[in-house]
């Protein structure tokens, strides 16, 4: 540390000569975690939700009729999947190879893209059958849960092509590298959370 | 009666006004222990926040800048002694509070039966508690008892030195039944049960009332307690079956639900028996499965997919048709024990009360029609076929 | 089965129409008159001065936490007007609806009244204060030259402005809540209003939560990332540790009202079956959830508020802080037990004695750590040189008036005192007693201590007094006459009364309300007289108080980057130490300072947010559609600017501090 002019006679140093400027975003990994943090306090939320209403089928349908966890299954190894391809992304980010942390992201995009749309089938079932949103609270609260994940990765998606496009004119610049962190972050994150929804919700349902 | 009786006369508060301090000068057991409570607590409390206010004024007198002969050290600011009063002194007030309040609240949960009638006397073995079901209606209060097979509405009474056990639940919003004179308040809510013993010690007339907002009505919704020796509940009694209202019939009761206003004590001379169940099931509507019934089912798993279908549309609602604009058809969950009530709804279903959901408008929109002369309800068209 | 009976939605304004305007209501047009010729007259000064050029850029647009903090007051006192003017209708129907009279105010009127009062107290005016001051002081109390997110701290700003937009366009269009500031369902339900007022609640605090959580966001990087160097956590001034301890409550407690007035929107939407009565819905479950955020809210109000007063205190005593540490760890007991004690706010519900006794307890344990502050403030008066200026007078005032509002708050906490005095005038008048004789008393004394600060001069003192004076005793006589109320078992919310004896309670109270209504009149005057007397007030040094932390080591204002170096840190009274060992102000070697770019995006995405919201309250599916894509376009588009900072040349820095320079040595000549 360069310091105060005049440090050889012991006076206390008060204030830097020397400019430091923070370094660009060197409060974005924080930052991004304390957002994560307060997006998971929502879902907890949802969860608690269900779990207080979970129970109430208003003499209607219950997990037991509604779940195929076959396709419950194929839909977690799809987003499980696009976390892996995704990591794939940041090691070739890591060696700075702009094409290959495209590709990866792509495949990301599509795994992600088969979840929702596997989600989004198995709710017209669920539609279809007069399970409805209104029909009871426990189908309140499962569509809310789970589709509030599924509007995460909706929009997930569409930052992940967003930084695409940014990643392609720009390359992988620090702020590039920065932003592809965080949405690494946001998208293992919802990875974590569906993990929560396949035991809580889909697992345990099942057991009821 | 009781130690505190002396504070609650605190001449000079009554001089001003002649004002009525019931919560310090109630009239029934309970709410002379919860009395006792606040005043012990507070005295509690005091030995510390005065000492504060005290040293407040002290403090500041003395070490105004003007008064250079008080002492100043401008970096003094540790004394692991001076912690250790400062950590401690609230600490042992808050554990001496902490066991009051954890006896108190079990001594006094709304929950447990009454052991005595009043501070020197218990209550005697085999006396049957006066069973009392209350109804928080929009926004009136229907009050039941079971025993007498009768009902009365904006009107409660109960013989004195009789322990008293409520039973309390809401037709639609929440409310908080709350008779200061004679115990504290809790909650009567829509589909719940609460409950809450009490017992009035002196005959009298004493205020009771809804004490949670429950909407437009709201500062209507007070009743008359009346506390009355034996004698006088009997008669109180006999005047109510000599009421004539006619029977407290599940279809009075519909009739009764909607909301109205200011509505004079009305007296109903007999009540269906399994009226206030009903209630708490909401499950007076003819063919509406009953929520006790909803449990039972879903306790096994639910109906199966077959179940999500039997439902039926709403016939009509307290204020408006229920239902939100991106969610279909407002509906109910039909009963599957009674098949006579389920074709006598199928019948009645589609009637529509108030027209058309009520929308937009915002201010302009009047939410109900006050009611408030008690023999001229106008109910014309629930659950007559509709002539649309 | 009946038909569905058609929904008469236009397609082009949805379910708005000419009678949704309050054209009928007096009271109203009045307002919407007063409103709108202020407005024009607002507006007209605006264009005729060409100020809004100026505006736009060197505010609106704004980055710099200064700014944002200084809006942020200005907001805030500007939702003060209109909430009071709430308080004001109130107290009036109460003083006179008695002996059969109606009052003036009819239910579907007076029922959004109070309810209006209590969301814009609360988020409106409080909220936006608290933050404001955060907002100026924390980056200058830490040595940093903005927070961590500049651009973000603009955005939460304007969406906080959106969602008062939301609420005050309420007043005029349409009606807001009649449900009481927490729209406990099934009254908030569709079935019991089906009107506008609650989606206007829902939308109006939904945009302003994201600026609100966003906002803790900020801060917390900014406290943990940008002190400067030595300012370990334990030599942060108290002011940034107990706002370090709000915005970690904001972020964990802001998410948890989303995610309700999510499940209350979709009820009201949809259709959902959350808190209704039938189909298995739990209106309970609403109550606790928005307890759980309810709660911690009310150390967000009052924690940096403890914080303003101690910093006050130690420097209108000259005296270091008694019992830092303690202090300390007292915010931080305060925050976590903030989160166990939510049930006391419904004990009344049944849940049974062994539950009601523990969330009791936990109430009761808050005041310990409470008290120790109020114990360390006492011990920070003693032995020292008290100087009685305006802050340090509410301070004073506040520690008697905080200590009652205390007493009745534990009193409460016994569940069964609680259940005659629940929901009872008592209740109301202890939560004003801790609000108004804590938040409101140290809200006015930061604005008082840092005004200097923020714009070079000082508050003129005697109008403060005055101001102080009419607060202090109007709010004895608006709120004691309510703790006497609640002993004579007189419940809140109630527009008519029968029992005579009651009215001269509530008259002296309406004259309480009369009088606080001058001490906000002072104070507006104040400001006046103050801009007017700038020259007289003006305070050169940067340090007008002989105060002890690092804000009061740059100019007032401070110039744009607040610190031409970067200051070390010693010790937990920063400046104080800085002038005991001699420090001199350095004259020369200024370099480049690197700076954040202003930007409009912040404004844009608000002005959407509101459109949006509107839009959904009045079911116009276009607009709302319109509205929610541009707000993600210009979300994405902002990504695509690289291009967010500059550098402040050297040499407009050597000229700022040279001025500064020149500034101090005319006072020490004069």
């Amino acid at each position: 540390m360069t310091t105060a002019a005049t440090p050889q006679t012991g006076a206390p140093v008060f204030y830097e000569v020397d400019e430091h400027a923070h370094p660009e975003g060197h409060s974005t990994a924080l930052g991004f975690w304390l957002y994560l943090m307060s997006d998971c306090l929502i879902f907890a939320m949802l969860f608690a939700a269900f779990g207080v209403l979970g129970g109430s089928y208003a003499a209607g349908p219950g997990p037991k009729d509604l779940f195929d966890l076959n396709l419950v299954a194929v839909n977690t190894a799809m987003l499980l999947f696009s976390s892996i391809t995704y990591g794939f992304a940041m090691l070739a980010m890591e060696k700075g190879r702009t094409a290959p942390v495209l590709v990866w992201l792509a495949i990301t995009g599509l795994f992600g893209l088969a979840f929702l749309s596997i989600e989004l089938t198995e709710f017209h079932h669920m539609i279809a059958e007069g399970a409805t949103p209104q029909r009871s609270a426990f189908l309140s609260s499962f569509f809310t849960l789970v589709g509030t994940h599924g509007l995460h990765v909706t929009f997930g998606i569409i930052w992940l092509v967003t930084l695409m496009v940014q990643v392609t004119r720009r390359g992988l610049i620090a702020a590039n590298r920065r932003r592809l962190m965080c949405l690494s972050m946001f998208w293992h994150f919802l990875d974590v959370i569906w993990i929560g929804v396949f035991t809580f919700v889909y697992l345990m349902g099942m057991l009821r | 009666m009781s130690r505190f009786r002396f504070l609650a006369v605190l001449p000079l508060l009554a001089v001003l006004c002649g004002c009525n301090f019931v919560v310090l000068d109630p009239s029934g057991d309970v709410a002379v222990q919860q009395r006792d409570l606040i005043i012990i607590s507070t005295v509690l409390m005091l030995l510390i926040i005065i000492p504060v206010m005290a040293l407040t004024i002290l403090f500041a007198w003395r070490y105004r800048q003007t008064n250079t002969e008080a002492k100043y050290e401008p970096d003094w600011h540790h004394s692991t002694k001076l912690e250790l009063v400062i950590w401690s002194a609230p600490l042992l007030i808050i554990i001496c509070l902490g066991a009051l309040t954890w006896m108190a609240t079990h001594l006094l949960d709304p929950y447990r039966p009454l052991s005595r009638i009043t501070a020197d006397q218990p209550v005697a073995a085999g006396v049957k508690p006066l069973e009392v079901d209350v109804v928080a209606l929009d926004w009136k209060w229907l009050f039941i008892y079971p025993e007498y097979g009768v009902a009365s509405l904006n009107e409660l009474a109960a013989p004195v030195n009789r322990p008293i056990t409520f039973r309390l639940t809401s037709s639609s919003v929440m409310n908080s039944f709350f008779v200061p004179a004679l115990a504290g308040q809790i909650y009567a809510m829509p589909g719940m049960e609460s409950k809450l013993h009490a017992v009035i010690n002196e005959a009298g007339s004493y205020r009771g009332f809804s004490a949670n907002y429950s909407g437009a009505g709201f500062s209507g919704m007070h009743f008359a307690f009346k506390g009355l020796p034996a004698a006088d509940f009997d008669k109180w009694v006999a005047g109510v079956k000599a009421g004539t209202n006619g029977e407290l019939t599940r279809q009075a009761y519909l009739e009764l639900e909607r909301p109205s206003q200011n509505v004079p004590v009305r007296y109903y001379p007999s009540v269906d028996p399994g009226l206030f169940k009903a209630i708490v099931n909401m499950c007076v509507e003819p063919g509406k499965m009953c929520a006790s019934d909803m449990m039972a089912i879903d306790a096994k798993g639910g109906l199966g997919k077959e179940g999500a279908s039997n439902v039926l549309p709403l016939a009509y609602d307290k204020y408006a048709r229920r239902g939100a604009v991106l969610g279909g058809e407002p509906a109910y969950v039909v009963g599957i024990c009674a098949p006579d009530d389920l074709s006598k709804a199928a019948v009645g279903a589609p009637v529509s009360v108030g027209g058309a959901r009520i929308l937009g408008g915002g201010l302009s929109t009047p939410a109900f029609t006050p009611i408030s002369a008690p023999s001229a309800l106008p109910m014309p068209t629930l659950r007559q076929p509709s002539n649309s | 089965m009946s038909p569905a009976p058609s929904l008469p939605l236009s397609p082009i304004f949805g379910r708005l129409t000419l009678e949704s305007f309050p054209f009928h209501e007096p009271i109203l047009v009045a307002t919407f008159a007063v409103v709108a010729t202020g407005g024009v007259l607002v507006f007209g000064l605006l264009t005729y001065f060409r100020l809004w050029g100026y505006l736009w850029k060197d505010w609106f647009t704004s980055v710099d936490h200064k700014k944002i903090g200084i809006m942020y007051m200005v907001l805030g006192i500007i939702m003060l007007l209109r909430g009071f003017a709430d308080a004001i209708m109130m107290r009036l129907q109460q003083a006179i609806a008695f002996g059969g009279s109606d009052g003036y105010l009819p239910a579907h009127h007076y029922d959004q009244v109070f309810t209006a009062h209590g969301v814009i107290m609360i988020f409106f005016v409080a909220m936006p204060l608290v933050t404001g001051l955060m907002n100026f002081v924390v980056p200058l109390q830490i040595g940093a030259r903005d927070v961590s997110f500049p651009f973000l701290n603009n955005f939460s700003f304007w969406m906080t402005v959106g969602g008062a937009i939301l609420v005050m366009m309420s007043l005029f269009i349409g009606e807001f809540a009649k449900t009481g500031w927490l729209a406990y369902p099934p009254l908030s339900g569709i079935g019991y209003s089906p009107d506008v007022g609650v989606d206007y609640y829902i939308w109006g605090l939904q945009i302003a939560g994201v600026g609100t959580t966003l906002s803790g966001v900020n801060l917390i990087c900014t406290i943990v990332k940008m002190r400067a160097p030595g300012m370990t956590l334990m030599k942060m001034p108290v002011f940034t540790w107990t706002s370090l301890c709000t915005n970690v409550l904001i972020v964990a407690s802001f998410p948890v009202l989303t995610a309700v007035l999510v499940l209350l929107s979709l009820d009201r939407y949809v259709g959902t079956n959350f808190f209704t009565n039938d189909f298995g819905g739990s209106p309970m479950l609403y109550v606790n959830l928005i307890w759980i955020w309810g709660h911690p809210e009310v150390y967000i109000l009052v924690l940096p508020v403890f914080g303003i007063f101690s910093e006050v205190t130690s420097t209108f005593t000259g005296k270091r802080l008694f019992g830092y540490t303690s202090m300390v760890y007292a915010t931080v007991v305060i925050t976590i037990l903030s989160y166990l004690v939510w049930l006391h706010h419904f004990f009344t519900m049944g849940s049974g004695a062994s539950v009601n006794s523990f969330f009791g307890i936990t109430t009761m344990i808050i005041s310990i750590p409470t008290g120790a502050k109020m114990f360390n403030w006492l011990f920070t008066m003693y032995r020292g040189r008290i100087r009685f200026e305006v802050p340090m007078m509410y301070t004073v005032a506040f520690m008697l008036t905080f200590v009652i509002g205390g007493m009745t708050g534990v009193l409460l906490a016994v569940p069964p005192a609680d259940f005659v005095l629940h929901n009872s005038l008592f209740l109301v008048a202890h939560f004003h007693n801790v609000i108004i004789g804590g938040v409101v008393f140290g809200l006015f004394a930061g604005i008082a201590y840092w005004f200097p600060k923020a714009f070079g001069f000082k508050l003129d003192p005697f109008w403060g007094k005055m101001s102080f004076w009419f607060w202090v005793v109007g709010f004895y006589f608006a709120f004691m006459p309510l703790y006497v109320l609640g002993l004579m078992g007189v419940t809140r919310r109630l527009r008519v009364f029968d029992d005579p004896s009651l009215q001269i309670w509530f008259i002296i109270a309406a004259f309480g309300a009369g009088l606080i209504a001058l001490g906000i009149l002072s104070f507006i005057i104040q400001i006046a007289v103050s801009i007017l007397k700038r020259d007289q007030l003006r305070d050169t040094t940067g340090d007008p108080w002989n105060a002890r932390t690092l804000e009061w080591a740059t100019s007032s204002p401070p110039p744009d980057y607040n610190f031409a170096f970067t200051p070390v840190i010693h010790d937990s009274d920063a400046w104080w130490d800085m002038k005991q060992r001699g420090y001199k102000r350095p004259l020369s070697g200024f370099k480049a300072i690197h700076m954040p770019k202003n930007t409009g995006t912040g404004v844009l995405l608000a002005i959407c947010s509101v459109a949006l919201g509107f839009a959904l309250v009045w079911y116009i599916w276009w607009l709302a559609a319109v509205s929610f894509i541009a707000l993600i376009a210009i979300a994405i588009g902002h990504t695509f600017n690289y291009n967010r900072d500059f550098d402040i040349p050297a040499a407009d820095v050597t000229r700022t501090e040279d001025e500064r320079t020149r500034l101090i040595a005319a006072q020490v000549k004069a």
